[in-house]
């Protein structure tokens, strides 16, 4: 029957973390060892459907699908993660000087941080691939400036609401800077709805870089990434279908890993979102 | 009520003017003559000469963004490179294909997801509850353009029961065009109920813990007038808000799924100009796609007070 409510979360938890480990380990894996080389061209083994030789296929070069895809992972993750980081990183910096300073300071900088809110989606990233170019770097900083004012706007507010609390003021009272404060003091309060936010973060970027890939404007081929696999598995699909289905599968399935990781950092870390 | 819209249009334009500055800077951004990138690479000296002087190059960069929001705002947007045509027709054409896509899957996403959401906060913790969540959980998961290469595959190839690439327009042949739009549409449904669903039910759920649920029951009011009086306009508030965003990140979104299917929309168009280097049309496109956002958040937030009275527009 229906497991009790409260072993549900926990479930979908530990589904959630198993999946983004296999990920991970894959990922992690094509950083040394692929089964077959994933950028070797070899015409005489096109197209073979999955089998004893090629586990997953090969695609219209006869480039073996599973390396293809562990390579991918490599691509798409490390891209995912380089993005979170650096949009943390960058947005936390300038959600804290804007709650920390409030005034005009605050006022100008989020008044610029709104209007990159207002794009709406990917577009923003869209327009900032026409200037950068695209390729692995131009797409980190597209998406992780798209993605930017949303941590900055997150960390404003819990920095708002900690720097009014006692322990602030009598480390200001103790002599310590503002910028010692403000680093010791008001940033570790806002750690756990910026993980939360982070978390689901990773989950856009992933989408997000998986369809920029999509449309062309990723990781430039022969390099694989999952979403630029499916862009070439398009004109194939009546003769190929596996090799739109398996990369495909792998986004979904490591985008419901980070949502249901997501989901149980929730409810764990911010008891008022609780889904 | 007429004082709240002129004041919410208000707050929209500071947010409009700065999405100007930024798309007139993103431009401005790439290196080299703007003049030259605007014309592309066929363009003659003498035409670049004469745009040179038209966007008043030679002046102060705060003149020329004057000059160029003032032809934006008369509905210049420029000329196309690749097309050599006027852009804001060429944008309405191709956004009536993607208004018609992405306003009949939102739509439909939420009359299905609403009532879905609802009922399973309703048994909160039963099967079914538990089957929606875990299958908004899962569509949530699966990106828009693999759920049409899904569909494609087996409404299209295997089943024969759609055509698989192709667009014919709504008003050649109406019945014809409803047909290529089957797929995209019901693509964008079941990738988008998935959110609404989640907010839907989180929303019921708040709504049917509160005293005035457990009154209407206790004077007998059958469950059923209990959800739909009670319940259901109370829960749809939040959820409405939702939709808006949903709209407008389909607008900014819906290259992928106008790629899988071939659709000649918005999308499309902004990405081909991405790779024509066609820059009038990536601003216009960027410009355009973001006032229909804010315009239709700004709509979405006046109509908000029909669904949840307690908020008065003032």
């Amino acid at each position: 029957m229906t497991p009790p409510l409260s072993q549900r979360p926990r479930a979908g938890a530990a589904i959630g973390f198993a999946l983004v480990g296999f990920f991970v380990a894959a990922a992690l894996l094509g950083c040394f060892w692929t089964p077959h080389d994933p950028l070797k061209i070899n015409i005489l083994q096109r197209m073979k459907p999955p089998g004893t030789a090629f586990w997953l296929g090969t695609d219209e070069f006869g480039r073996d699908v599973l390396s293809r895809l562990i390579a991918g992972a490599r691509n798409s993750l490390l891209i995912a993660v380089l993005t979170v980081a650096g949009a943390v990183a960058a947005g936390s910096l300038l959600g804290l000087v804007a709650g920390y300073a409030r005034g005009w300071v605050d006022r100008l900088l989020m008044m610029l941080n709104d209007a990159l809110l207002a794009f709406p989606g990917i577009l923003l990233a869209l327009g900032l691939l026409a200037v950068l170019g695209a390729n692995k770097y131009g797409i980190v900083l597209a998406l992780a400036l798209a993605y930017l004012p949303s941590v900055a706007r997150v960390v404003r507010g819990s920095v708002l609401s900690v720097r009014a609390r006692e322990f602030v003021e009598a480390s200001r009272i103790l002599g310590n800077s503002e910028a010692y404060t403000a680093w010791r003091h008001v940033l570790p309060n806002c750690i756990a709805p910026l993980t939360v936010l982070a978390t689901s973060m990773l989950g856009w970027v992933l989408l997000a870089e998986g369809a920029l890939s999509f449309l062309g404007l990723g990781v430039p081929p022969p390099e694989a990434t999952w979403g630029n696999m499916l862009s070439a598995a398009r004109p194939f699909i009546g003769q190929a279908a596996w090799l739109a289905i398996f990369p495909g599968l792998c986004i979904s399935l490591a985008l419901l890993g980070v949502n249901l990781l997501g989901d149980a950092l929730r409810d764990r870390l911010d008891p008022r979102m609780r889904a | 009520m007429l004082g709240f819209t002129l004041k919410r249009l208000l707050t929209a334009l500071p947010t409009l003017l700065l999405v100007a500055v930024a798309v007139f800077a993103l431009v401005r951004a790439v290196p080299g003559d703007p003049a030259s990138l605007m014309l592309g690479d066929m363009a003659t000296e003498a035409s670049v000469a004469d745009l040179r002087a038209q966007m008043g190059l030679d002046q102060p960069i705060v003149a020329q963004f004057a000059r160029w929001l003032g032809r934006v705002l008369g509905g210049d947007l420029g000329q196309s490179i690749q097309y050599a045509v006027p852009v804001l027709p060429l944008l309405l054409e191709r956004f009536m294909v993607t208004a018609a896509v992405v306003v009949a899957a939102v739509a439909i996403a939420a009359l299905i997801a609403v009532p879905a959401g609802l009922l399973a906060a309703w048994r909160q913790g039963s099967a079914w509850d538990l089957g929606v969540v875990a299958t908004a959980t899962l569509l949530m998961s699966i990106p828009s353009f693999w759920m049409g290469l899904l569909l494609l595959l087996g409404l299209g190839l295997k089943l024969g029961w759609l055509p698989v690439v192709g667009y014919v327009s709504l008003s050649a042949d109406l019945k014809a065009g409803l047909v290529y739009l089957v797929m995209p549409v019901l693509t964008l449904v079941l990738v988008e109920s998935g959110v609404l669903i989640r907010m839907a039910r989180a929303a019921a759920l708040e709504v049917l813990r509160l005293d005035y649920v457990a009154h209407a029951r206790a004077k007998g009011l059958p469950e059923p007038l209990v959800l739909a009086r009670h319940v259901l306009p109370n829960a749809f508030a939040p959820t409405w808000t939702l939709i808006g965003l949903v709209l407008g990140n389909l607008l900014g979104g819906i290259a992928v799924v106008e790629t899988v299917f071939t659709l000649p929309g918005l999308g499309r168009l902004l990405v081909g100009a991405i790779f024509a280097r066609d820059y009038p049309v990536i601003q216009g496109c960027m410009l355009f796609i973001t006032f229909v956002y804010v315009m239709v958040n700004l709509v979405v937030d006046l109509l908000y007070p029909l669904f949840d009275p307690r908020v008065v527009a003032e």
